[in-house]
């Protein structure tokens, strides 16, 4: 009753074309942006719980955004390219570093002649991390024209294991220090130094908002359709006229360029300070499981399964705690791996398309109310 | 629809849970304990968990606290993992009246990515015998105390030592010394100190990296037994320890020829690797394991009364050192009461606390930590306070004391400090403090 599209005629090519064609969608995506932007910077300046302190921006909704901006990423190249992968950690750590050089000045002495760029400011630098990620992502794309599945899987492992690598290695990357560890450069954008965690909050709500819309016009359009024939079906999807080449290698770096700025926003707002262990093959991982938990070939999915992997464990962890339950830390640990792994195994099995089919089904469902049939 | 009441019902537990208020008393210290109990660092992080909480309990216990204010402790488990880390910090930061007293996160990379954060929110980051080296440049890391000792400290006392074995420093010269290390800033610390060494005393430094978390070192161990260097240091942490020395015997390397730094010398590096390990030597923190006066009164108020989470680690050399650990974060409290008066105290007031702290021969009988250190004053300027550390071996059932007390040599550190130190205040545009206007 309350969410049914009767009476909504499109007059026009652009109304039937909106990302949300359904009028109640877009209320409520307005509703949610507005909560994201004005509500929740205006309840955190009011301090009203559970904004009281920074922990909620800081611990959680920050990491949660980057993370849910790599699974997005994530979700471009497995869910809807259908290319599995297991380098997203690489792919982070290397718009982090390459984020890191730029904003620290560049200089590579070649011989003949050398490579100098100043430090430049904190915007380009992310960005061009995203930049080198996808030149990056391109090149370890390259092999999924020849393998698919498990042993694609396995050349993008590589990845991994490579930059993971070079990044402990190669100390022109991280400056000789002389521990291996890095800081980020000040967060000065424009002039405007964000440190504040509300504004490293809007930062990061900033870019997840802008790659988000367009990553799902991309999914919607022709590129987006190209890669999920491909995903579909890639001999079919050849023989209708799509090269496997150009949808693949796009998909690659189009994901590796929003992991990449994710890698960045990770390593320069929310650690501050990292080391190669930062991206391990663990975040690697966890990126995959968010997709896969929150559904592959969804945008929403990327949102839904971030928030399961991320803050589901975090908050478990502080239950026995909030209840007074005298129980030892270790024992908390150990049963948060065990309730989060057992919700997992329950929800791929009840839902094995994950949160984004039960999300689609639960709008079924309210369209049919409150008379179902 | 009883998947649905479930679900209500969660959700409802879950809300009261995040809803029940915190029951701010208003006499209460707040101090948080960043810990690893799981995990493959677990073996030397419950020790010195263990240690920390008896001593704030013992405090408690026996004395109502510091000066009349009660400690209020909570643990948040880190994993060792850098980004848990940080969400522990923010979690524990702002609880108790006065915000978390000081943080000590047991872990190098947890530590590099505090002090980017404890500026802001004003907590002192106490880091004994681990962090940042040139933190103890306290006019650039106001909020940094490597207490007792740094990474580079400890490279120097290894190689004085090697040096004291082959009878001279003049020795040293054309010697092999490598150094196997945990492939992280914890294990990358101390190659800087060693190569200034190397250059000074003319042996070859070869620096061995053994990936994280250290159980896999075949390679690295073979490469050693080809290179037959003179002396191995050893830079390892948790189950990475226990398998060098056990690796160490498998390619007959002679395992008092293995020396590890502080973190590699506890029961937890040895035991695994049982005879193999006999005559293996390691750094020590100032202290060694066994008991001393502060454990009869440990024995009388915490472990007879069952409030303790310790077993068998119970005056080993990490529960030990989580003892100091706490001593020393305590003392700094005291020392700012003095000053602010006898209530809880914040973070700004804890950070005057440790660059006032001055622990004497005679306040550390008082404690009963007699024998475990040596006096320590910390400053502005001098965030360390002591550069001393003696060396232990491995006897196949305890740690024997088999040197004295070697002072790492200034001379090359302090030029060390002040540049890594100037380094980082440029690049963090930084400026420094004046110590001289400091009070």
């Amino acid at each position: 009753m309350l969410y049914r599209e009767t009476g909504q005629f499109k007059t026009s090519y652009a109304a039937d074309m909106a990302i949300f064609p359904i009028r109640q969608d877009r209320i409520a995506l307005y509703v949610l942006l507005a909560i994201a932007f004005i509500g929740i910077p205006v309840l955190d300046a009011l301090q009203v719980w559970p904004f009281a302190g920074e922990y909620l921006l800081r611990a959680i909704l920050i990491p949660f955004l980057i993370l849910s901006l790599a699974a997005v990423g994530l979700n471009i190249l497995t869910g809807y390219c259908g290319q599995l992968s297991l380098g997203s950690g690489a792919f982070m750590a290397v718009g982090a570093y390459s984020a890191y050089k730029f904003g620290t000045g560049v200089h590579l002495p070649l011989g003949l002649f050398d490579i100098a760029i100043p430090a430049l400011p904190v915007l380009p630098s992310i960005l061009l991390g995203g930049v080198m990620a996808a030149a990056v992502g391109i090149l370890f794309g390259v092999p999924s024209l020849r393998i698919k599945g498990l042993y694609l899987a396995v050349a993008t492992l590589a990845a991994q294991f490579f930059f993971d690598w070079v990044f402990i290695r190669v100390q022109w990357f991280t400056n000789y220090t002389s521990s291996g560890s890095v800081t980020a450069p000040e967060l000065n954008f424009f002039g405007l130094i964000v440190n504040k965690p509300v504004e490293r909050y809007l930062l990061c709500l900033i870019f997840v908002t802008v790659v988000a819309l367009l990553a799902k016009n991309l999914v919607r359009g022709n590129i987006g359709r190209q890669w999920m024939a491909i995903r579909d079906m890639d001999i079919a999807a050849e023989l209708m006229g799509i090269r496997p080449l150009y949808a693949k290698l796009t998909a690659f770096a189009i994901s590796s360029f929003i992991m990449g700025i994710a890698g960045a926003l990770w390593a320069f707002v929310y650690l501050g300070s990292w080391e190669p262990l930062a991206f391990n093959i663990d975040r690697s991982f966890q990126i995959l499981f968010m997709v896969i938990i929150g559904g592959l070939g969804s945008i929403l999915g990327s949102f839904l399964g971030a928030a399961f992997i991320l803050v589901l464990p975090i908050m478990l962890d502080q239950v026995p705690h909030a209840l007074g339950i005298p129980i030892s830390v270790e024992t908390v640990s150990l049963l948060v791996f065990v309730v989060t792994g057992a919700l997992i195994c329950w929800l791929l099995i009840v839902e094995p398309h994950g949160f984004a089919r039960l999300w689609l089904t639960g709008k079924e469902k309210l369209r049919l109310w409150p008379y179902p049939y | 629809m009883l998947k649905l009441t479930m679900a209500l019902a969660a959700v409802a537990v879950g809300a009261t849970a995040a809803a029940a208020p915190a029951l701010a008393q208003q006499n209460e210290q707040f101090l948080p304990s960043l810990v690893y109990r799981t995990g493959p660092y677990a073996p030397n992080g419950i020790p010195f968990a263990n240690g920390v909480a008896d001593y704030w309990t013992l405090l408690n216990e026996r004395d109502g606290g510091i000066n009349g204010v009660k400690i209020v402790f909570e643990e948040c488990e880190t994993g060792y993992a850098t980004d848990k880390g940080v969400e522990c910090y923010e979690r524990l930061k702002g609880k108790g009246p006065t915000g978390a007293g000081y943080f000590s996160p047991l872990s190098t990379g947890i530590t590099f990515a505090l002090t980017e954060k404890v500026p802001g929110d004003k907590i002192p980051l106490l880091t004994m015998g681990y962090g940042r080296s040139e933190s103890r440049n306290g006019a650039v890391f106001p909020w940094n105390f490597v207490a007792v000792g740094s990474y580079w400290t400890a490279a120097d006392v290894a190689v004085q030592h090697i040096a004291k074995e082959l009878g001279g420093v003049d020795k040293l010269k054309g010697k092999k010394i490598s150094l196997v290390y945990h492939d992280s800033p914890y294990g990358k610390e101390p190659i800087a100190a060693l190569e200034e060494r190397a250059k000074k005393n003319g042996f070859t430094f070869k620096a061995i990296p053994v990936t994280h978390p250290g159980v896999e070192q075949k390679s690295q161990w073979l490469s050693i037994r080809q290179d037959r260097p003179d002396y191995v240091l050893l830079w390892g942490w948790g189950v990475m320890n226990s398998t060098a020395v056990k690796e160490a015997a498998a390619v007959g390397y002679p395992r008092d020829k293995v020396i590890g730094v502080w973190w590699s010398g506890a029961e937890p590096d040895v035991t695994p690797a049982g005879e193999q390990s006999k005559g293996y030597k390691a750094l020590m923190l100032q202290h060694g394991a066994g008991k001393f006066k502060v454990h009869a009164d440990l024995d009388k108020f915490v472990i007879s009364k069952n409030k303790t989470a310790t077993k068998d680690d119970y005056a080993q050399v990490l529960y030990n050192r989580g003892l100091l650990n706490s001593m020393l974060g305590t003392e700094a409290i005291r020392t700012a009461m003095k000053k602010y008066g006898n209530k809880p105290m914040t973070g700004e007031q804890i950070r005057w606390g440790f660059e006032n702290l001055n622990l004497t021969e005679a306040r550390i009988k008082e404690l009963g930590f007699e024998g475990m250190v040596s006096p320590i004053k910390l400053s502005c300027q001098d965030h360390q306070g002591a550069d001393v550390a003696r060396v232990q071996q491995w006897d196949g059932k305890e740690w024997k004391i088999i040197s004295g007390y070697y002072k790492a040599d200034l001379s090359i550190l302090d030029p060390m400090v002040k540049d890594a130190s100037a380094k980082y205040a440029a690049e963090k545009k930084i400026t420094p403090r004046d110590c001289s206007k400091e009070s």
